[in-house]
């Protein structure tokens, strides 16, 4: 069996190149792969679009908000372009208003499904969240049953960063709670999955078949997060 | 004439809260909303989901029992209880937009008499903060809204037309704000429970949009 345990977060994320796509989980500050972001922020990728549920929060936890910060990112693609209270202004918000970043304003449900369909293999499709406003100017719109919808397409990542509760050998994953939120969705949409893991990484076949959230054939590469890492 | 009063956003919700039906699954939005969840009525099984893929969680958590892998929509952590079951971001928005959810209670700049409304976009501030709003508004069986009934100026909210960018076209079926409890008909918003010391013509002073008082208008019901 192919070795997937890193001994490090750093080791796991060495090779992520300038200019690819970062699927990065996490709602609320949960389920959120702040070990393998650290470790990106110091490995310095540069031109990165990054896919994330929003830009980064105002709290010091590092988050995607992070590497938006030190100007890795050149795009982000998520559900919150704007903080939902304007005296929360975050570093993308400023970086935003000075043209600094580019980015793409996905609802929720959208970019989940948008995730979930680059992960199933389908070219896109129909829904009829955002007709009627003006996120759906532009987009091919279909009556269905009587509904309208619009078009939506696949949203797939070179690189997903996971956050897991419990992981094996072969790269099965478990999560815990509202933890799995975006994590399954990213671990199956990118090309190479990194996952970093809450508890001892367990052998083949200790994990029973019935719980597995992801299998393992979509994960790559594991790390346990260090006593001394980040655990919120 | 009694004394007149705003309502509280507490009384707001709580109104709201009582057009809650057994077995309902409610989405309650970020902000204000979450208040409905401090009603509760012992007679009826509410099961509460929240966009972050779970459903039927219980109240927020006490200090020394928060779990940090349990959150609602909002990051609150919160309590977990018998029956609750948690699921990907795609299976919650398939709850979602499959029509499993009953009623989302939401915030909102504006409404319109059509049941249009407004709540992530402001043109004058670049970007807009969209969340799962726009899926729950296309897809919940039922949008009520909690907002104060004016502006922090003093300008109308309930609108004849939304001048901000939408939501969702048509979809709002009842409104509680400081003033009063209202539904919104095919002929456009509807006095239904007024605020107390309020009179329909005062509500309609503060408001744009044409009100029709209900033949049964009622003082507003404070929870008991």
């Amino acid at each position: 069996m192919k070795n997937k345990v890193y001994k490090n977060m750093d080791d796991a994320v060495a090779d992520i190149p300038d200019g690819v796509t970062i699927l990065s989980p996490g709602f609320s500050g949960v389920g959120v792969p702040r070990n393998l972001l650290a470790a990106l922020n110091r490995q310095g990728a540069k031109g990165l679009t990054g896919v994330s549920n929003n830009a980064g929060t105002v709290d010091e936890n590092v988050d995607i908000g992070t590497l938006v910060e030190s100007g890795q990112m050149k795009k982000m693609i998520c559900a919150f372009t704007a903080s939902t209270h304007p005296s929360q202004v975050t570093p993308f918000t400023r970086m935003y208003n000075n043209d600094e970043i580019d980015a793409e304003l996905v609802p929720q449900g959208t970019l989940a499904e948008r995730l979930r369909s680059a992960a199933a293999g389908i070219g896109g499709f129909y829904t009829p969240t955002s007709v009627g406003t003006e996120l759906a100017e532009g987009k091919e719109h279909r009556e269905i049953n009587g509904r309208m919808h619009v078009l939506e397409f696949p949203l797939p990542g070179d690189y997903a960063l996971v956050r897991a509760w419990k992981a094996d050998t072969a790269g099965n994953l478990v999560f815990r709670l509202t933890q799995r939120n975006f994590n399954p969705l990213m671990a199956m949409a990118a090309t190479v999955t990194i996952v970093e893991v809450e508890n001892d990484i367990v052998e083949a076949g200790e994990l029973d078949p019935d719980i597995i959230h992801v299998p393992g054939i979509y994960v790559d590469r594991l790390v346990r997060i260090p006593e001394d890492g980040i655990w919120v | 004439m009694a004394e007149k009063v705003k309502l509280e956003r507490q009384a707001m919700c709580d109104r709201l809260a009582m057009e809650f039906e057994e077995g309902w699954i409610v989405n309650l939005g970020v902000g204000m909303p979450t208040l409905c969840s401090n009603y509760f009525d012992p007679d009826k099984e509410i099961i509460n989901h929240a966009e972050n893929g779970v459903v039927g969680y219980g109240p927020l958590a006490k200090e020394g029992e928060e779990d940090r892998h349990l959150v609602n929509a909002g990051g609150q952590k919160v309590t977990p209880r018998p029956g609750m079951a948690c699921v990907h971001h795609a299976d919650s928005f398939m709850m979602i937009r499959g029509g499993m959810i009953d009623v989302t209670v939401m915030g909102a700049y504006e409404v319109a008499e059509n049941g249009d409304f407004a709540n992530w976009r402001i043109p004058s501030r670049k970007g807009g903060g969209i969340g799962g709003a726009m899926d729950l508004a296309a897809g919940a069986k039922r949008v009520f809204i909690a907002m104060e009934h004016t502006t922090r100026e003093g300008g109308p909210k309930l609108l004849k037309k939304c001048t901000l960018p939408i939501t969702a076209p048509g979809v709002v079926k009842m409104l509680a704000t400081d003033l009063g409890l209202f539904e919104i008909t095919p002929q456009g918003f509807k006095l239904v429970e007024h605020a107390p010391g309020w009179t329909p013509e005062e509500i309609q002073e503060q408001t744009e949009a044409k009100l029709i008082i209900s033949d049964d208008l009622k003082e507003f019901r404070f929870r008991s």
